[in-house]
């Protein structure tokens, strides 16, 4: 219907995009109902999503035509942004934001670089983009969901670590299941997401490569790959991210200095 | 009761912290003597337990130091400090586990291992003979609170800090717990702290006592001295 009304294909994704965020808002309002409020979080959000990707649609077009090591700079830029967002999940937590953006830049970057390296990715900016920023906000998705974790496990088990730290343990030992839970938590998605490809869906990336003409056996597999990449860099990020916050959980005299009424 | 001052374990000195812009201890010098039960009493929010915290560094001060057998305890490595200076909390945060398990815990952090025969004896002490092999979410609050006390003392404390450990508790357990904590000042020469809201819990258990309220102290001596003056 949308397609016979506009004839611009940039007027075509606004009004895709309205009818797409009218019915999140309706979602949202059906919430409202049950006295859950989403709004102002929900309207920021699309807001800032639709501005956001507008900036970097036009960018892209910029950048085409701009020299391969400069997305370089654009991959570091959404590293920094990926872990001041998701550093957010952490309330709290001083140093939460420092934490979020090393963790991500060693998870995502080290991945994206290896892969670039061995040529899993190409370094064609149309290429190292898309797949470079699938890495890292699945990392930043993963960071954010194992910091939040970790600060709702301490502060519900402050108690705890605070007895065992009593007795003479060391301060890791005092959290060692609840990084644990943390890590393994904040990684179920990805898990899932392994497990569910191609059975439950079938990501964009595939579809852009298919509809773009590649052999749809060579796009499956590497779906795969790109998936099996997130997973490894979202892993690595959670993996460093509950390790660097403890420095900021415990004072250097092993007092917990995050509490409820930090 | 001991009322004779011995050699001295713990002392405080100028000892304060404040949060934000209020001081929650301010100016607190203490003296605690080997073998006996010292009581911290004072009304609720009135900064005792904030006091017993600065005593094992689980908090640091903002001014004053402690002084444990005459050593400024920033000197003294914290997981170390903290197995000199014991605490049984309120609530006894058990581990889940048995009973043993949880006495094993502070000993197996410095890599030693408690034999069982220490472990039936510390249960005998706090009245818990066979417990080892009990669940602990199968024991009633009392019991709980005397696998707290064992588990502290598994790890030989110069002193023990208690911080109202019979406040969650039932009459008929609070009573028990009063008795036990007396026994084991009186007859195996242990050295406790005790923070108490309630003033006849102290008159009952305490060799001498301070009153700190407004997170200051006001008064020591002997429990009549400090609470009948």
């Amino acid at each position: 219907m949308l397609k016979s009304l506009f004839h611009s294909q940039i007027a075509l994704g606004f009004a895709q995009a309205a009818i797409a965020s009218v019915l999140a808002l309706l979602v949202i309002l059906l919430a409202r109902r049950r006295n859950i409020h989403l709004e102002s979080d929900t309207a920021v959000a699309l807001l800032r999503g639709i501005v956001q990707i507008v900036v970097v649609g036009s960018l892209l077009v910029l950048l085409l035509k701009a020299p391969r090591w400069s997305s370089v700079f654009l991959l570091a830029g959404m590293i920094i942004a990926a872990g001041s967002i998701s550093a957010k999940r952490a309330q709290n937590i001083p140093g939460a934001r420092k934490v979020s953006t090393y963790s991500i830049a060693a998870g995502a970057g080290l991945v994206t670089a290896v892969m670039t390296w061995a040529g899993v990715i190409d370094t064609a900016i149309t290429s190292l983009i898309p797949v470079g920023s699938m890495i890292i906000a699945n990392a930043m998705n993963t960071n954010g969901l194992a910091l939040n974790r970790f600060r709702s496990e301490v502060l519900a088990h402050a108690g705890e670590i605070e007895t065992a730290l009593a007795l003479g343990a060391a301060p890791e030992k005092t959290i060692a299941s609840y990084t644990e839970a943390s890590i393994h938590s904040s990684l179920i998605p990805a898990i899932d997401n392994l497990r569910s490809l191609g059975i439950v869906w079938i990501p964009g990336l595939m579809t852009g490569m298919l509809l773009s003409g590649a052999d749809p056996l060579y796009a499956a597999i590497y779906q795969f790959v790109v998936i099996a990449m997130i997973l490894a860099s979202s892993g690595l990020t959670s993996l460093l991210s509950t390790m660097m916050i403890r420095a900021y959980v415990f004072s250097p005299a092993e007092q917990l200095v995050l509490r409820e009424s930090a | 009761m001991n009322t004779a001052p011995g050699e001295v374990v713990l002392r405080t000195e100028h000892l304060g912290r404040r949060v934000g812009e209020k001081w929650i201890v301010q100016d607190i010098s203490l003296e605690i003597y080997r073998g006996e039960l010292f009581g911290l009493v004072g009304p609720s929010g009135s900064g005792k337990s904030s006091l017993l915290r600065l005593l094992n560094r689980l908090d640091e001060p903002t001014s004053g130091t402690v002084f444990l057998e005459d050593q400024d305890y920033r000197q003294i490595a914290p997981q170390e400090l903290r197995r000199r200076v014991g605490m049984v909390t309120q609530r006894p945060f058990l581990f889940p586990g048995d009973v043993a398990a949880n006495l094993r815990f502070g000993p197996a952090q410095r890599g030693a291992t408690l034999p069982d025969s220490e472990i039936a004896s510390l249960l005998e002490r706090v009245g818990l003979p066979s417990f080892a092999a009990r669940n602990v979410p199968n024991l009633s609050g009392g019991e709980q609170q005397r696998v707290s006390l064992a588990r502290a003392l598994a790890n030989r404390p110069e002193i023990l800090l208690l911080d109202e450990p019979t406040s969650a508790l039932d009459e008929h357990a609070k009573s028990g717990i009063e008795e036990l904590v007396r026994n084991l000042v009186s007859a195996n020469g242990y050295t406790f702290v005790l923070v108490t809201h309630d003033r006849g819990q102290a008159r009952r258990v305490c060799d001498r006592v301070a009153l700190i309220e407004a997170g200051r102290l006001v008064r020591q001596g002997t429990p009549a001295e400090v609470l009948d003056a």
